[in-house]
């Protein structure tokens, strides 16, 4: 899906600034650490939420004051300061066997709330929903050690394997009538938590920038079907759901999915890609390893390689990708739920059956192989991961690579090892015949299939 | 006063107990040898899945519960990454080499991760077999959540139906359901006789006879355990210089039976949360009015507590308070098997709320597969004296 038309730059954005999704980026998600530790400064309400299934439209109603622990964790890693607080958990009893990102988390409460991007301001409530189990594991720490009220949002997921649900059908209709009362029920005590009463057209308001945020946002990943690839869905895109997720429903939000589709769109009339050759388009399954992934990238980079897709865009981002997630701004709350319990099943839950979406995906973005990122902190992505690959090798004969390290974790990294593995499984590319780019692009041009 | 059991009686208890032992060691039940009334299995993963809604479609349940520590993994070691647990690498194994083929479906839970990936493990390897999540709540406190349990089992119901091509009547539910909670009566039973007389009857052997659950009728059950319970009542046991422990975090994978024997030798094991998906509602389930109705709404009011379903009522703190309150245990044992993620969260949890209350405890990890228990029968031995010493 793309856009086919540009919206103007929202209101007091000033247009001469050239857009740099990196700086702005980075500048969005300083902001935010600072709107944290400035939050108890301002008396605003903190709510804890995951990136998967979070029911954020209706805290912004509430104003809180957004905190994604998730993120959180992953930045220990991306700032190289994440040992500090994995040691400091397990020192408290915390098992090597579990997340690292609930790990980090711990660690950031023993050492009373400070982060390296700043200080994180205690939550009043958090939101925890089913679709990664640990979430709710995570959430129940907090109820123990910082008496955060916590609310579960259960969605149901997809049942069973070539499960077809659409919307308004029986099955569909079921399932967001329970996530509708939730959703009601998380109003209730958000009025409680806020003292404010909760305001119907406001959530109309939030909806409405966060269609227009996935309407971009859509774009920006189908861009990234065109040969050569304008960005890399590992390194460039994890900027993009940062802001997806801590932006969502926001008018800075929009506007940066707008300018980046811009931006990219030019860049695809161009033909510029994110690496001056591009020779492999490959798929990404898995999470990323914050501590490294400049440097793993760059090991598949050197061979041309470029990550077109990773599932972690879809799922990581709340599964909003995966169609017909729009709201109907007339019937707001309704249609939250509708939304949200066809996101459950369409872009997160599904990854319990990730053969189905990768199969897709391998056709939509014409990719020459895929790797897969095990790791044991994340047994959402990783635990069918084996035998999912097994059945792609069998089924469409595309090459993969299984690798292994941890999200963020630096003593799960070992650089020789994967670049040995890196390294092979491009030379094993090369021998299929593998790395002719320009011959795709040739085609692509002309309109030809890649 | 029970009169006194004969030796014959004691023998044949003893033989009651090697035939649930044999049961726990065999796969599945031949499909071609079914109960009569049942023309196919259905399996189940743990820990709680509505075993009614399968025994009146004629479907015997069967709960899939590992591979135990004899099983080689000749097929997942290549399917599943080393840090998921063993539970769920035996059970794909066992998938895989065929030991389940005679089952018409497979259910699993989001207990965890790990466990809902078993279902795109069965749609990829055995797709002829019904497979699917069950996907029973993680928010039981929003009051309609009976409401969406009950479309959720009726979802159940008629794949049920489609499988086997015969309707589920309510009456058939209804019968069901009267067959389960005479089960779970004769459950509370055992559980209040080793909490009142642990010494006739070891946290083992209880294991056992509540295990065989899991591969018979059951109605079969309920006579198995009546006529255990009688011979239980009426052994002459005496009691032992031992502690009394309460045991919790065997909820899914099954700790080896060796090990439950080494806390035997030591400890008596006066509560536990073993097989806890079996015994998860706790009391009787309403046998009038809708029966998938009363089913629902039993998850909700009348059910137990693990680390894998979340409920604001009831924190697992105190519900492992309870267990130790009620069943006047002296310390416990916290387990967990190894990279089970849920469980050794809570194990942490466990531990730093017991040092506050001042309970003495253990702090044990296991898996399904382990052979070699000299080093934790010296860990058990030790704790065990322990609490003799601060009891003296
Ligand atoms: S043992 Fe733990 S991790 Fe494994 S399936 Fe059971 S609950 Fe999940």
């Amino acid at each position: 899906m793309t856009t086919a038309t540009l919206e103007p730059a929202a209101e007091g954005v000033p247009a001469a600034i050239p857009f740099d999704s990196r700086a702005d980026g980075q500048r969005l998600m300083r902001d935010w650490y600072t709107a944290l530790a400035e939050a108890p400064a301002r008396g605003q309400h903190v709510a804890n939420v995951f990136v998967m299934g979070n029911a954020v439209e209706i805290l912004r109603t509430f104003d809180f004051q957004l905190v994604f622990p998730e993120i959180n964790s992953l930045q220990t890693g991306v700032r190289k300061a994440s040992e500090e607080y994995l040691r400091l958990s397990e020192d408290y009893g915390m098992s090597p066997d579990v997340c690292s990102y609930v790990k980090a988390d711990v660690g950031l409460i023993l050492k009373e709330h400070q982060h390296p991007a700043g200080r994180i301001p205690k939550a009043h409530l958090a939101i925890a929903s089913n679709m990664c189990s640990t979430f709710i594991k995570w959430a129940e720490i907090w109820e123990r050690l910082l008496k955060t009220p916590t609310f579960v949002l259960d969605l149901p997921g997809q049942r069973a394997g070539n499960w077809q649900v659409r919307p308004g059908d029986a099955q569909h209709a079921a399932d967001a009538r329970w996530v509708e009362a939730q959703m009601r029920d998380l109003i209730e005590r958000c009025e409680t938590i806020t003292g404010k009463r909760f305001d119907m057209d406001r959530l109309a308001e939030v909806e409405e920038r966060v269609n227009r945020m996935v309407f971009h946002w859509n774009s920006v990943m189908a861009l990234n079907r065109a040969c050569p690839a304008p960005y890399n869905a590992m390194l460039d895109g994890l900027t993009y759901i940062g802001i997806m997720n801590v932006y969502r429903g926001t008018a800075e939000g929009v506007e940066f999915m707008r300018a980046l589709e811009e931006q990219l769109k030019a860049k695809v009339a161009r033909g510029e890609g994110r690496v001056a050759e591009e020779r492999f388009r490959l798929l990404f399954s898995g999470t990323p390893c914050y501590v490294s992934m400049r440097r793993l990238v760059e090991l598949f980079e050197t061979w041309g390689g470029v990550f077109a897709y990773s599932d972690y865009l879809t799922f990581a981002a709340g599964g909003m990708d995966a169609g017909e997630l729009v709201y109907d701004t007339s019937r707001p709350l309704e249609s939250l739920a509708e939304v949200t319990a066809l996101a459950a099943q369409r872009g997160l839950s599904n990854q319990f059956f990730a053969h189905e979406r990768l199969e897709q995906q391998i056709r939509d973005y014409g990719v020459d192989g895929i790797v897969f990122h095990g790791i044991k902190s994340c047994r959402f992505v990783s635990s069918g991961m084996a035998d999912t690959r097994d059945y792609l090798n069998k089924r469409l004969k595309v090459p993969s690579l299984y690798i292994e390290s941890d999200l963020i974790d630096p003593r799960y990294w070992s650089d020789a090892q994967i670049k040995n593995r890196v390294d092979a499984f491009f030379e094993s590319l090369h021998q299929r015949g593998g790395g002719a780019p320009l011959a795709k692009a040739a085609a692509a041009a002309t309109g030809g299939a890649a | 006063m029970n009169t006194p059991v004969s030796r014959q009686d004691e023998t044949d208890l003893d033989g009651l107990l090697e035939h649930c032992n044999a049961l726990r060691l065999a796969p599945a039940p031949d499909a071609d040898l079914l109960p009569e009334g049942f023309t196919g299995m259905l399996g189940h993963f743990p820990v709680y899945f509505p075993e009614e809604i399968a025994h009146a479609a004629g479907l015997l349940p069967v709960a899939v519960l590992g591979g135990g520590n004899r099983l080689e993994l000749k097929h997942a070691d290549a399917r599943m990454g080393s840090f998921v647990c063993s539970i769920c690498r035996s059970t794909t194994e066992l998938g895989l080499n065929g030991s389940l083929a005679g089952l018409a479906g497979f259910v699993t839970h989001p207990i965890c991760d790990a466990a809902k990936h078993l279902a795109g493990i069965w749609a990829r390897n055995l797709p002829e077999q019904l497979s699917e999540i069950l996907y029973l709540p993680q928010n039981v406190n929003t009051p309609s959540v009976v409401r969406y349990i009950t479309a959720e089992y009726q979802r159940l119901r008629g794949d049920l139906e489609r499988r086997t091509g015969r309707p589920i009547g309510d009456d058939a539910l209804r019968r069901s359901i009267g067959i389960y909670n005479e089960n779970r009566r004769l459950l509370r039973d055992l559980y209040a006789l080793r909490r009142d007389e642990p010494w006739k009857l070891s946290c083992t052997e209880s294991y056992l006879l509540t295990r065989a659950r899991t591969r018979m009728p059951c109605e079969e059950h309920n006579a198995l355990l009546e006529g255990a319970l009688d011979a239980i009542r009426r052994r002459s046991l005496r009691a032992k210089d031992k502690p009394r422990v309460v045991f919790v975090g065997g909820f899914c994978e099954q700790p080896p039976v060796e090990m439950l024997e080494v806390i035997d030798d030591n400890c008596y094991v006066t509560d536990d949360d073993l097989l806890v998906g079996l015994r998860w509602l706790t009391t009787d389930v309403p046998e009038a009015g809708d029966p998938i109705w009363a089913l629902a709404e039993s998850f909700v009011e009348r059910s137990a507590a693990s680390p894998v379903q979340h409920d604001e009522r009831k924190p697992k703190e105190a519900w492992l308070m309870r267990m130790i309150t009620e069943s006047r245990a002296d310390g416990a044992i916290l387990t967990a098997a190894k990279f089970c993620e849920p469980g050794l969260d809570e194990q942490v949890a466990w531990s730093k709320h017991l040092d506050g209350a001042r309970v003495p405890y253990l702090v044990l990890e296991f898996e399904e597969k382990m052979t070699s228990f000299e080093q934790m029968a010296m860990q058990v031995e030790t704790f065990a004296e322990s609490l003799l010493f601060a009891l003296a």
